[in-house]
């Protein structure tokens, strides 16, 4: 399965702090049998409301193929990780693989986003 | 007794004869398969000024695209790319 990971870490975090929090998930993810597929760090992004007092975050985003059992270990991880804020795991459909691919590879990519 | 002649019908008011525009989904006529809930920007024109999803009356999208994209607003409101409530949003 294809799966998608967008995390919110605190934005007290340094550079080298957030690319070392980056690579614990990202080695996590392959030390338990997954794939990283793409990897695509947004950085310090404003929030829409705050959390935990805080108005900005450090935004994440993973792309990976796993086992399905390899979700449940990766959520407890987060939930005791301090530095996330916030986590999501999209289970990714095959349009959405697709999708994804495009817009990475910047091939009709704004085909989502014109219309009329 | 002589029969009256069909009288017409008359208005004060010019009848609007313009037909207004059919709606339409804009995810089947554009071939889009997936609603991203990462592209904020996008998600918005579902939303009122006050983040609030709009229905389908005003929207035209077909159920199973208005699905996808409630679900799609509501994983963005959660990684707080949107918001839940807020005033004049846009």
């Amino acid at each position: 399965m294809n799966y998608e990971l967008m995390v919110i870490f605190t934005p007290v975090l340094s550079e080298d702090e957030f690319k070392a929090a980056q690579k614990k998930f990202a080695d996590l993810i392959k030390d338990n049998g997954g794939e990283v597929t793409h990897e695509n760090p947004w950085g310090l992004r404003s929030l829409a409301y705050p959390i935990r007092k805080k108005t900005t975050g450090m935004y994440v985003v993973l792309e990976y193929s796993a086992p399905s059992d390899l979700n449940e270990k990766l959520k407890i991880q987060l939930n005791r990780d301090e530095n996330v804020l916030r986590h999501m795991i999209t289970a990714l459909d095959k349009y959405a693989v697709t999708y994804n691919n495009r817009k990475r590879n910047g091939v009709n990519a704004e085909s989502k986003t014109t219309e009329d | 007794m002589a029969v009256k002649p069909k009288q017409e019908i008359k208005y004060l008011t010019a009848v609007k004869t313009e037909k207004r525009q059919k709606k339409y989904c804009r995810f089947k006529k554009m071939g889009i398969k997936y609603v991203d809930y990462k592209d904020a920007e996008f998600l918005k024109k579902f939303l009122n000024d006050q983040g609030k999803m709009l229905p389908r009356r005003i929207t035209g999208n077909s159920l199973k695209f208005q699905r996808k994209v409630a679900q799609a607003i509501k994983k963005a409101r959660q990684m707080a790319l949107l918001p839940y409530v807020t005033d004049l949003l846009k």
